[in-house]
């Protein structure tokens, strides 16, 4: 009985031991991967620059939509913005103008060039919780079923942009 | 002395009588509690003064104004963020250990002090 | 210069360190009847080196000397002397130096007091501790050495966070230290008391002061911890079941049932072996929440500066802890007999043991839970209040009946439950909470049963006290008084919690500079916003006044947002107006890009008691420390 006990309690800290050592060794930050395969929400956007609405349904016609959520004001949006551009000779970009000021979002699109298709506009923030989105910029992209097959928090970088290439030459 | 216990299961039945179960806080404050500011470190929504918890707040309030319950917020949230924004985990497999756990213990623990003293009466006999 | 000086005093604190385990152990094996007086001036020499290396550093910062990296990166010329010296301690570095002062504090004291006692047990138990004083000296000097020096040496520092320039954060490290860390004792007394099978009697006499005094310091630990949460963090709340927390609170459990138990082991054999256990468990507890804080293996609000070696190193050195002391116990453990009466006094302390045990396990489980998780399925979750208060709160309902009934009884004794002791209490506990709850309109089911229990509680131990002075002609026993004083401290802590778990009011106001918004029972008004120039940070002072509508009482607050410079922090100031039965507690936050602020305004009732009631707990561990009898 107390060399089953004994041996029992080995093992279990053992394996508390292995645990704790794997744990330290987990990534800290905290990202929302969780939706990749998960459609995103079937509601309206308003558009920035006109009075009409927008319905995320419309982008099933779209074989693959990269949506974008940007501010005048986040600068990591200014550096990815250049990687934009160059998708969008290939994709359908949908930018969601989040928490931003129309006067100031126009600006910043004259001035770096308009990579967008569409461009919506998300005033308070609240629509983009519906995308799960914590912190721009923010990019996803889904496909014909509107299924997000990548998410990247953050700007993205050159390589991001070849492997979405690649993804949607596929 | 029985009066008395007689007193005591009235007062204890008019106690329960008026009593709602249920805590009659805000709701909204409540759910802010067990919400998670995910951009902040370890602070609930209720707590976090960021711009993050300010927006999340008022997502609840609208949610909670089109008619949706507690747990259907807590459920549309933890779609977009995963279970990571509660602070109150939702029993599933993955939480099956965590809610059972501290029982099993209590119960062990209650096996082994019956142990020791199944002992001592057998001793003494009495 | 000072580096230099501090690495010496850290090399020398090693060498004696050494020598002590090393002449120990030569001396276990000769005939003296007592340690020889040479270990006991190396161990006064180890005691003044070490307490020299942290004078070095806490020199370091006093003089703003920034070639010392740890200086420079936590310090700043222009930081208050108070925040100077507890920035000392307010890093990782020199908290590991804090605390290895404490574990040579510890072994001095007990050494010394206990020179004359058993010479094998004494030599044992000043070898585990060194050996404990060697292992965290040698992670202090190759992780986290405090007198690293810097080059080129900087002009100005870095400065300490401004959320822990605070007056309660600077006492509430070393505070928790003496608790947790001076647990080390009974670890190394447990062990050698094992090994040299010490009698179980001797051993709870001599370990309990030790016991009580880490008890007491660790309570305080805590409470100065939460009251520093409440006011500081700006959430209005002084306990956030958060890791950091946690791992305080693990070993007040284990520290609260070693208490309890050894009370019995004094006056009863039978719970020797169990009185080990957690003797060894409470500082084997504390070591793995340190890291658990330090190794950032989990998310918290209180971060320190992560560093993954670290956590190895601290992993290393608690996975050896933990098998040497399995080891020993299972190599030296006698065989007990055990026999207890049911419903003796011994009985309720098991039972108290056993409720113990349920709470750490708790919440050990709720704050480990979410690594294995994510180590096994990648998957993270969040464990946060309403878990525990789920699973802990109807347990306190027993508990509490438990500590009423459990000390009116006596030991050895007593076989049977007297029912009637309780029924007059329980009668009258029920009418005081009725009339509260009648008052306060209040209909949680599990608030108004803990009420009633706490109340009882609290009755019952006036009562006893009133009945055992009247026996004892006019004078009760120290011993009863002091564990009556702190049940009834906890049973009012419990009823407070309770009350203010449901009695608390908050409102979430965006409300514009000289507008007023009108809740229920308040009118609140910002008239304006200030700004100020202080030395180091600037801020904006908002004028709050909060217009009680029954009473027509009017109150002033000023909410202030700060913005330090060194470093660049934003910090919400809550202003709390403060009285004996409640708190208006405001904080007020800006809103980017827009001309609101964000008002939190609460009411906050009992905190003042709360805090109360944990001081009358410790006063009884206190009373019990210098009575004479303890």
């Amino acid at each position: 009985m107390k060399k089953i006990i004994l041996s029992l309690t080995i093992v279990f800290i053992c394996f508390v031991v292995v645990i704790f050592s794997l744990g330290l060794k987990t990534k800290k930050i905290y990202d929302t991967k969780d939706l990749v395969g998960k459609p995103i929400p079937l509601i309206d956007l308003k558009l920035l620059n006109s009075e009409k609405t927008f319905k995320t349904s419309d982008l099933k016609k779209n074989d693959f939509t990269l949506i974008n959520f940007w501010a005048s004001w986040c600068a990591p949006c200014r550096k990815e913005h250049k990687y934009l551009i160059q998708l969008s000779k290939d994709l359908k970009i949908l930018g969601v103008n989040f928490k931003d000021d129309k006067q100031k979002a126009n600006k910043f699109i004259k001035k770096l060039g308009n990579p967008y298709n569409l461009i919506a506009t998300d005033k308070d923030g609240k629509k983009s919780i519906y995308f799960g989105v914590y912190g721009i910029p923010e990019t996803i992209l889904v496909d014909k079923e509107l299924k997000i097959i990548k998410k990247y928090i953050g700007p993205i970088n050159e390589n991001d942009v070849k492997k979405i290439l690649k993804i949607i030459n596929n | 002395m029985n009066k008395i216990k007689v007193f005591i299961t009235i007062l204890l039945a008019f106690n329960i009588y008026f009593s709602d179960l249920l805590s009659e806080e805000k709701i909204n404050n409540q759910i802010y509690k067990n919400l998670r500011c995910i951009v902040c470190q370890g602070q609930s929504i209720a707590d976090s003064n960021s711009d993050f918890a300010q927006t999340i707040k008022s997502v609840v309030n609208d949610k909670l104004s089109e008619g949706m319950n507690e747990k259907e917020v807590y459920h549309f949230l933890s779609e977009k963020y995963g279970d990571w924004i509660l602070f109150d985990p939702p029993v599933k497999k993955k939480t099956y250990l965590l809610w059972s756990l501290p029982y099993i213990f209590f119960v062990i623990g209650g096996i082994a002090i019956l142990f020791i003293f199944k002992k001592v009466l057998k001793h003494k006999k009495y | 210069m000072i580096s230099e000086f501090g690495n010496l005093t850290v090399v020398l604190s090693i060498l004696t360190s050494f020598f002590l385990i090393i002449f120990s152990i030569i001396e276990l094996k000769n005939n003296n009847s007592y340690p020889s007086i040479k270990l006991r001036n190396f161990s006064i020499l180890q005691l003044i080196f070490t307490n020299l290396s942290f004078l070095t550093l806490l020199m370091g910062y006093l003089i703003s000397d920034f070639s010392i990296e740890n200086v420079y990166e936590n310090s700043h010329t222009e930081k208050p002397l108070l925040y100077k010296i507890s920035g000392v301690w307010g890093n990782h570095e020199g908290s590991l130096l804090l605390w290895i002062n404490v574990l040579v504090l510890f072994s001095f004291l007990f050494f010394s007091k206990n020179f004359k006692k058993n010479k094998k047990f004494q030599l044992l138990t000043l070898i585990f501790q060194n050996i404990l004083i060697l292992g965290f000296f040698i992670f202090l000097f190759a992780t986290s050495n405090p007198f690293n020096k810097i080059f080129p040496i900087p002009s100005e520092g870095l400065g300490l966070n401004p959320i822990l320039q605070d007056p309660a954060l600077a006492i509430h490290p070393p505070l928790l230290y003496l608790g947790f860390v001076g647990s080390s004792i009974y670890f190394s007394a447990a062990l050698a008391s094992l090994i040299s099978r010490y009698n179980g009697k001797d051993f709870a006499i001599i370990s309990k002061p030790w016991v009580l005094v880490s008890w007491i310091f660790q309570t305080l630990g805590i409470l100065v911890g939460s009251i520093w949460a409440y006011y500081e963090l700006g959430w209005g709340g002084y306990w956030f079941w958060d890791p950091v927390e946690n791992s305080s609170l693990i070993p007040w459990f284990l520290m609260t049932a070693l208490l309890h138990s050894i009370l019995v082991l004094e006056k009863r054999s039978g719970i020797y072996l169990w009185v080990v256990v957690l003797s060894i468990l409470t500082f084997t507890m504390s070591v793995t929440g340190t890291f658990l804080v330090r190794s950032g293996i989990l998310n918290s609000v209180h971060t320190f500066a992560n560093d993954p070696t670290r956590g190895l190193y601290i992993l290393i050195f608690l996975s050896a802890m933990i098998f040497s002391s399995i080891y020993i116990f299972y190599k030296y453990s006698p065989i007990e007999n055990r026999s207890f009466n049911l419903f003796s006094k011994e009985f309720f302390i098991i039972i108290n043991n056993w409720f113990m045990s349920f709470f750490l396990i708790t919440v050990l489980i709720g704050t480990v839970y979410p690594i294995f998780l994510e180590v096994l399925t990648s998957q993270k979750i969040s464990i946060g209040p309403p878990y525990y208060n789920a699973i802990l709160a109807p347990f306190l309902i027993p508990l509490l009946f438990l500590m009423a009934y459990g000390p009116t009884t006596s030991w050895i004794i007593s076989r049977q439950f007297k029912t009637k002791k309780i029924i007059y209490n329980l009668f009258l506990s029920i009418v005081i909470t009725s009339i509260i709850i009648l008052t306060i309109n209040q209909k949680n089911f599990l608030i108004n049963v803990l009420l009633i229990a706490s109340v009882y509680l609290i009755l019952q131990n006036i009562i006893g006290i009133y009945k055992n002075t009247k026996k004892n002609s006019g004078k009760p026993s120290t011993p009863n008084l002091a564990s009556a004083i702190s049940h009834v401290g906890f049973g009012l802590l419990i009823f407070f919690i309770s009350l203010n778990s449901v009695t608390s009011v908050g409102h979430d106001l965006n409300i514009k500079a000289g507008e007023k918004k009108s809740l229920e029972n308040f009118d609140i008004t910002l008239e304006e916003l200030k700004v100020f120039n202080e030395k180091n940070y600037k801020k904006f002072v908002g004028n709050i006044v909060v217009l009680n509508k029954k009473t027509n009482n009017i109150e002033r607050l000023k909410p202030e947002i700060r913005i330090y410079k060194n470093p660049e922090t934003i910090t919400y100031e809550a202003s709390i107006r403060s009285n004996i039965f409640s708190d208006t507690y405001v904080t007020m936050s800006n809103i980017s890009k827009s001309e609101f602020y964000n008002i939190k305004f609460q009411k906050k009732p009992f905190m003042n008691l709360i805090w109360f009631s944990t001081i009358l707990i410790v006063l009884g561990g206190m009373l019990r420390l210098i009575s004479k009898k303890i």
